[in-house]
């Protein structure tokens, strides 16, 4: 299946942006640096919730409240996340093509998405401290936590 | 004389080792910036709710009191990670302007966790409610979270140092700044 994919890749880097990206020796750490705000806000946004759901942290408040307070700083953080992580794609798709912890992080990011908004986000109504709770706390942190990670991995190759 | 003990401390077996780690230094590095997230995160929320724009209807104190040990025992791991990250190559970082940078922001983010805590926090209970809490506590919050970003913004250009020493010539306040002197003089006695 990738083999098919390197012509998109090579047409990625190639775009206006990509190009302006690479040219710059300012743009690429300036834009990482700004994903990397993001990141901290969705940390942020993710644990509290998430710590939540394993029974510590924020205990006086209901798992649902807490998640409806932190929604719109997550999907704020998400959006910055996604259009500074398409720049720096941009910049270097082509490196990104042959490098493993892109992969890893790219087809973790959507599960993460969907487990977050589609499948966490649903059971949250009424959900108390218990195994289900425990369960959806520990996913969405492994989950976050291999994006996060193999992103940081994709500069060591 | 602080140059000359950290380029000391880098000939160290320990620090080359750690230099030198095909897993070990990117392993610390990861830790590092998964806690920073961590770390930097729960603070930024507890930040947006003493600015009084977020979590309206929760008590600061269930930030400061429940969340806190939390936020520390992040940060304990990130001082950690950070400090052997430097002791692989403590000259270069000592060198290094958005380093130094680096560090003055922390130390203002210091003095700041300081003052709301043996200052404005004393009071907590008159204010915890409020969705809007007393100017001195909004304007720690907002402080934390410009001095935070900033931290977060000169950490990553710390490997994308534009003013490293090698590099001449540099303006004469970069080299003032970053302390390029001492690495020049060193230099240049080599033969």
């Amino acid at each position: 299946m990738p083999e098919a994919w390197y012509p998109f890749f090579e047409w990625c880097e190639g775009t206006f942006l990509g190009s302006a990206v690479r040219e710059s020796i300012y743009a690429f750490p300036l834009i990482e640096a700004v994903h990397l705000v993001a990141l901290c806000v969705i940390g942020g946004a993710i644990i509290v919730v998430d710590l939540r759901m394993l029974g510590f942290g924020m205990k006086d408040q209901r798992i649902a409240e807490l998640a409806n307070h932190v929604r719109p700083w997550l999907v704020g953080g998400l959006v910055v996340m996604l259009s500074t992580g398409v720049l720096l794609f941009l910049g270097e798709a082509v490196k990104c093509f042959y490098n493993t912890a892109f992969w890893v992080k790219i087809l973790t990011l959507p599960v993460a998405l969907v487990f977050t908004f589609a499948v966490k986000g649903r059971l949250l109504d009424g959900l108390e401290t218990g195994t289900r709770s425990r369960l959806l706390g520990s996913a969405s942190l492994v989950l976050w936590l291999v994006v996060a990670a193999a992103g940081r991995w994709i500069g060591y190759s | 004389m602080i140059a000359g003990i950290l380029e000391w401390v880098g000939t160290t077996k320990w620090s080359v080792m750690l230099l030198e780690s095909y897993y070990v230094w990117p392993l610390l590095e990861s830790t590092h910036v998964v806690t920073l997230a961590f770390f930097v995160g729960t603070a930024l929320m507890m930040d947006l709710r003493l600015v009084g724009i977020a979590f309206p209807g929760v008590p600061v104190t269930a930030f400061t009191g429940r969340l806190l040990p939390w936020t520390r025992f992040a940060f304990a791991l990130m001082v950690a990670t950070g400090l052997l990250l430097f002791y692989s190559s403590p000259l270069r970082y000592y060198n290094n302007i958005f380093f130094r940078l680096k560090i003055v922001l922390l130390l203002a983010a210091g003095l700041n966790i300081w003052l709301f805590h043996s200052r404005i926090h004393l009071e907590v209970e008159e204010w915890e409610n409020d969705l809007r809490p007393p100017r001195a506590a909004r304007i720690a919050g907002l402080v934390s979270i410009i001095v935070w970003t900033g931290v977060v913004f000169s950490g990553r250009l710390v490997a994308y140092n534009w003013f490293e020493c090698e590099i001449q010539p540099q303006p004469g306040w970069v080299n003032f700044l970053a302390g390029c002197d001492a690495v020049g003089e060193e230099a240049m006695l080599e033969p």
